[in-house]
This record gives structure tokens, sequence and C-alpha cells, in this order.
């Protein structure tokens, strides 16, 4: 019923400590430009069929973050300076993706 | 009733920010985001504080909602225009809860903050103060709202709508992503509910749908018209998106939304769950 967990939790630190990242599959990284962190970025997941599964903002450092299921995953942002996706395949635990907007 | 009527532009939001008789709120899952800056003059509705009884599971009672929104400064007769993150989700949840409560004139701010920022159109952190009205509301209109032993009795009877994204309907999921997946309830979607994300009735920047594009959706989907309709996904506001579609913009006639959703049926002792697409 909550809201998301902070997405400036500093990547790969600092999860809430009732997410337990032995069974989550953490999906996360940041958000750049031109070298730079890009915060307020519109940061979503989309399924193997391309589907929507759900969407962040990035935080002030540019970071964001996903509890998703083991699989292959699309990250796609969309920020006034630009979009950027990848494509990554997640397990259990943390994987992390940079996502660079052009 | 036109889309109009209960959607409106960016554009057009910009143009009456402050004008007398119109007010704008902002709800987020985030209830952080309206102080990092909003609309101007917008006031702020903390849809989990503020809408939910504070002991058991449900909505706030009548008088409870009249005193919230007399405290809020806003009247009956005001145009309540919503608008928030996650593609409005918890905006159109709003929606549907301030038609619950009978409020006339409400609309939707079409791609909520998302087309506000992705347009780089203005935000203040500049507290708004408005005086106290004194609201009347109505008493609920649960035409509109589904509870579950409807939604078990509409099983292979009215079309149930699971707007939830295609891994959470086939159980794989128990939240949206940007949740944790360790959930109580079930994994699963309740027998014979077909799977029409909410996402597919948006563009990528958080706007509608066409009408045109909207009917061809749901009809492709295997919506039956003349059916009754109940929509749910896992606590109520993605589907209160999809209400919105098929009743405000659509304007089908018998919509429910369940917003007990599958926090509520997954969690449910011996009913039935179907896993898989």
């Amino acid at each position: 019923m909550c809201g998301a967990p902070a997405q400036d939790a500093g990547l790969d630190q600092t999860l809430p400590a009732s997410v337990d990242p032995a069974k989550e599959t953490i999906l996360q990284g940041r958000v750049v430009h031109t070298g730079e962190r890009v915060a307020g970025a519109y940061v979503r997941l989309l399924d193997q069929s391309g589907d929507f599964t759900a969407e962040v903002v990035s935080s002030a450092t540019g970071a964001f973050r996903f509890f998703a299921a083991p699989g292959r995953w699309t990250v796609r942002a969309l920020s006034p300076v630009g979009t950027g996706e990848r494509t990554v395949d997640a397990g259990v635990g943390f994987t992390e993706a940079q996502i660079e907007l052009s | 009733m036109s889309r109009s009527d209960v959607l409106v532009t960016a554009e057009w939001a910009e143009e009456h920010l402050g004008q007398p008789g119109i007010v704008f709120v902002e709800v987020d899952e985030d209830v952080s985001a309206y102080d990092k800056g909003h609309l101007a003059g917008a006031v702020k509705l903390d849809w989990k504080a503020e809408l939910q009884d504070p002991v058991r599971r449900d909505f706030v009672g009548r008088e409870q909602f009249e005193e919230l929104l007399s405290s809020k400064g806003i009247s009956n007769d005001d145009t309540v225009v919503l608008y928030g993150g996650n593609n409005n989700w918890f905006a159109a949840y709003a929606y549907w809860y301030f038609k619950l409560y009978g409020h006339r004139d409400v609309r939707l701010l079409d791609g909520g903050r998302k087309k506000w920022e992705l347009d780089s159109r203005p935000l203040t952190e500049e507290a708004t103060q408005r005086p106290r009205t004194a609201y009347r509301a109505s008493d609920q209109d649960t035409s509109i709202r589904a509870f579950r032993d409807e939604v078990l009795a509409s099983i292979g009877q009215k079309n149930l709508v699971d707007v939830r994204s295609p891994d959470e309907f086939a159980g794989r999921l128990l939240a949206p992503a940007h949740l944790p997946q360790e959930q109580s309830q079930r994994g699963g979607h309740i027998p014979t509910a077909v799977n029409i994300p909410w996402a597919k009735a948006a563009n990528e920047d958080g706007t509608f749908k066409s009408d045109d594009e909207l009917r061809a959706l749901y009809a492709g989907a295997g919506l039956d018209e003349s059916k009754q309709t109940i929509a749910y996904c896992r606590i109520g506001e993605r589907s209160s998106h999809t209400w919105f579609a098929l009743h405000e913009l659509l304007g089908h006639r018998d919509v429910q939304n369940y917003d007990g959703s599958w926090t509520e049926y997954g969690s449910l002792v011996g009913v039935p769950i179907e896993k898989g697409v």
C-alpha cells in the first residue's frame, strides 16, 4: 500500500529495511546525458512484449530502481533533454543498467 | 458528456491557473512530489493519509470527506482539476472518489505531472492558501464502486477487466515493479477476467489515447459492451484510470471500480484464482 522506496537511496546500498535482496530481482541504475546525471527523467520498465510494467522518476542523482522478476527487461527513459533505452537480463539480486539519453 | 468536459489539456490548465471557480488538486503516490514543486495555486491531497480511514480498510465517510474538502477550500460549485504523477493513477483514483461522493464538475489534467514536466511548464514551491468552505457531499454512489461479493458473483457473468501488467495478471509479479515484490497475497487473476493493461489506454507522455483508439482497444480485447463491467488492479488506482477511460471518455454506462482489487481478492480464503495467460 505504500509508495515506492526513495529512488536516491544510493543504488547498491540502503534498500528499505523491509526488502530482502536475496528474494528480489532488483534492476537499478542511473540516467545520464553527456556525462551528467539526469534528475526527473521518467524511467519505465517494459516486459519482453514491450508492455509497460512500471515507471519511476529518476532521483536528484539520476538514480532509478525496479523490483522485477528474473528475465529480460527493457528500461526506457524519457526527459525533456532526450530519450534512451537499454535491454538487460536480470536475475535475483542486483542488476545495474546505465541509460544514456540522446 | 464529451471528452473536454472531463479532460483538460496542459495548455488549457496553464491558461486557467488562478482562475476563480477552478481548483487544481495534486494527488500523487509519492506524497512528497507536491512539496518539490506544483502547479501555481494547486492544493495537495494525500491519497493515503486523507482519503483512507485511519483504522479499517475503507474510504473516509461522507462527513470526513466534507470536512476534508472544506479544509482544502473546495466548494461544491468549483471545477476541480486533478493531476498527479504515475501517469495520473492516483489523480484518476481521486477523480473516481470525488464522483463517488457526488462532486459535479471534476476533470483530469491529461498527462498529469509527466506531460507538464516534459513540456517544461512552470512549477512552484509556493504554499497555497485557500479560505475554508462548507462543502456538502452526497452519499456514496455505489453504482461505480464494486465490493468483493459482487466481484465473486460476476465471474463468468460481467466483464471483469484486470488492468495490471501482463506479469501481474499471470502471477509472475505481485505488484507494479517499482515496489518490492514480496507480498502476502497469492499471485494470479480472477477467473474469466481479461487483461487489458491500463498503460494501453495511455500514450508514452501519459495522455489518454484518442476515443477511436480506446474503442478499438477495448473491443479488440473482447470487452462486451452489452454487459456490465468491473475493473480492478492491485489497490484500485490503476483501475480508476481504466474506469475513467471506459465510463467518462467512452461513455460506457455500467462500469464499476473494485478498489479492494488484488490486495483483497488475492488474500481471500477459498476464492478461485487463475494463473498464467
